[in-house]
């Protein structure tokens, strides 16, 4: 089966209708489901959190079978998966998808994790040290999007688990944990 | 040259005018119309006047003479002018005086050289009929005729043909001139068969009249009836009622009364002719066939007395108040069908079916065009049934700038928590192998 980059590919991605918005309701309805799946797992395994939909996504096209998603078909698979709580519409417009593949809380989660793996209970941190640092290596929280980590963070900080504060410039937030 | 002395002119200059029943002049052979004008005065210019005025009629100008049809009959005769009899046509001088006065046009004619003024009252085009006049005048279309005839009564043999005419005296159809004549003739031949034709259709209209005005007394009558309401002498009423209106039936009136009898007579007659009628082009057509074309093949068949579309859709609609073997039915695009009680969707669905999973088509799909050829049906029939194979769900469609193809539906094997497992049993796992099987 294909791959993109090192993402396997499921087989009804070569499937021509699949490229089809279907007009039949239950039809239509399995179809979400699908691309639902196959959006989330794809960003997962690539850490992509943003999608534009009027940009190249790799998942829209299949050079292979020379098909590839309307827009009106992209916003209606994207809008779905908002639906669910599993992303986010950055614009009125619809123009830009911020993906969750984790949740908030599940994020806010794995903070919680992170810090009790490295012993950070009382430390203090610096936003971007949690994103890029050493500790971060090879983890979940490696690369992930400045937003979705500002509002884990907030989320961690309403229950009391942290305080943030302003740094010395615009880029240096830091966070006092208080797990 | 037509007989006939004229009382008007003096020797003879005006001859009487053959003309139709319905006042279109008789011409002769060769002769060709070329212009005509309404409300036209032909005036004597000298004085004492040497002819009587015609006034108020139309003049047709045509390759031979001139012709005057009076517009209304008020005693005058049709009265015609050869051309060849014309000596000089004076020429039109435009001046502030004539831009006040109608449009007229003198010349000089034989015998006696008497002046002829023509008065145009009316609105036409003037300019252009004094061009055509010259044309005509000028064109001398009688002298080849005199030409002709003479070369006839020669005893041609061993002369060479020369010029237009053989030594027959046929035309001879050589060159540009040879050309010209034969459209000329063309056109001659066109424009008689045309005035026959208007001459039916002016008799024709006259009947119509006469017809409508009696459908309309009728009318009159069966609606001024008082409708059965009370006791026994409405019977009678009712039974003569009836009676007029099978009368009026057999001579192809359509009752008046429809909406308060129960299906005009027409309707039912004709819903059950169309029963009958209907069996062999439903079984031609692979079991359903479109209004429409029903609609063609019936009015085919018969010939005369066509249906309009709207009698043809109401004798389907009564087709539910008899027990017959087919029915009307209507699709969610609209389209209409006849088809057989007989002829079930689910008979089609399984043939859809058969198709969509072979191999070939698991891989490509169907079009409109492949589902007919291979059902046998029509490319719009076929459609309706692939649209409607997909309302069930046992399709799925794929538009692409290739068109619109539509594809057995796999969606529902594909589990959506599990998007890489492909069940052992299943369509799925078929296509899946149609498509490596066959991709390069």
């Amino acid at each position: 089966m294909q791959k993109l980059a090192d993402f396997k590919l499921p087989q009804f991605f070569n499937y021509p209708p699949y490229f089809t918005l279907q007009p039949v309701r239950d039809t239509r309805e399995k179809q979400i489901q699908l691309w639902k799946e196959l959006i989330l797992d794809y960003c997962k395994s690539q850490k992509i959190f943003l999608i534009g939909v009027e940009e190249d996504f790799p998942l829209f096209s299949n050079s292979a079978i020379d098909r590839s998603l309307s827009h009106e078909a992209r916003e209606t698979f994207l809008s779905a998966i908002v639906g669910e709580g599993r992303a986010e519409w950055l614009d009125k417009g619809h123009r830009k998808c911020l993906v969750l593949w984790h949740r908030i809380q599940d994020w806010a989660d794995i903070i919680l994790q992170f810090v009790r793996d490295n012993g950070l209970e009382d430390s203090v941190m610096t936003v971007e040290e949690i994103r890029s640092g050493t500790e971060s290596l090879g983890t979940e929280l490696q690369g992930i999007d400045r937003t979705i980590l500002m509002r884990a963070l907030k989320l961690l900080e309403n229950k009391g688990k942290l305080a943030l504060f302003k740094g010395t410039s615009a880029d240096d937030e830091g966070v006092k944990f208080s797990v | 040259m037509a007989s006939g002395s004229s009382s008007i002119g003096i020797g003879g200059l005006f001859e009487n005018a053959e003309v139709t029943t319905s006042g279109r002049p008789v011409l002769r052979r060769n002769e060709v119309e070329c212009f005509l004008l309404s409300s036209v005065d032909i005036d004597s210019e000298d004085d004492p006047p040497r002819f009587t005025a015609l006034r108020s009629g139309n003049l047709i100008l045509t390759t031979h003479r001139l012709i005057w049809i009076p517009s209304q009959s008020n005693g005058a005769v049709p009265s015609s002018v050869p051309l060849a009899a014309v000596t000089h046509i004076y020429s039109h001088k435009k001046s502030i005086k004539s831009m006040f006065h109608s449009p007229r046009i003198r010349f000089q004619a034989n015998p006696g050289s008497i002046v002829v003024t023509i008065v145009f009252r009316g609105k036409g085009d003037f300019d252009e009929f004094l061009t055509k006049l010259w044309e005509c005048w000028r064109g001398r279309a009688w002298e080849e005729e005199e030409k002709s005839e003479s070369e006839t009564s020669r005893s041609g043999s061993g002369t060479v043909a020369q010029g237009l005419y053989g030594n027959d005296g046929t035309v001879r159809m050589v060159g540009l001139a040879g050309i010209l004549r034969k459209e000329q003739e063309q056109w001659e031949s066109t424009d008689k068969s045309l005035q026959d034709a208007f001459q039916d259709l002016n008799a024709l209209m006259s009947k119509a009249k006469e017809m409508v005005s009696l459908a309309e007394k009728m009318r009159q009558k069966l609606l001024s009836a008082p409708s059965s309401q009370n006791g026994s002498t409405d019977d009678e009423e009712m039974g003569s009622k009836e009676e007029m209106q099978q009368w009026m039936l057999s001579v192809g009136i359509i009752s008046p009364v429809t909406k308060e009898s129960a299906g005009a007579l027409y309707h039912q007659e004709l819903s059950r002719q169309l029963a009958d009628f209907v069996r062999i082009p439903l079984e031609q057509a692979g079991g359903m066939i479109s209004l429409t074309d029903m609609y063609y093949h019936f009015n085919r068949a018969r010939g005369t007395e066509l249906i309009s579309p709207d009698d043809l859709w109401q004798a389907c609609t009564l087709w539910e108040k008899f027990d017959v073997p087919v029915m009307l039915r209507k699709f969610d695009s609209g389209v209409m069908v006849i088809q057989n009680k007989s002829h079930s969707d689910e008979e089609v669905m399984s043939r859809i079916r058969m198709l969509v999973t072979k191999t070939e088509t698991l891989k490509v799909g169907v079009t409109a065009s492949d589902a007919a050829l291979t059902l046998k049906i029509a490319p719009a029939m076929a459609k309706e049934h692939l649209l409607t194979a997909e309302t069930k769900g046992l399709l799925c469609r794929d538009m692409s700038p290739d068109g619109l193809r539509f594809y057995f539906n796999l969606f529902p094997e594909i589990d959506p928590t599990n998007i890489h497992i492909v069940k052992d049993f299943g369509t799925y796992g078929e296509w899946i192998k149609a498509t490596s099987l066959l991709s390069v």
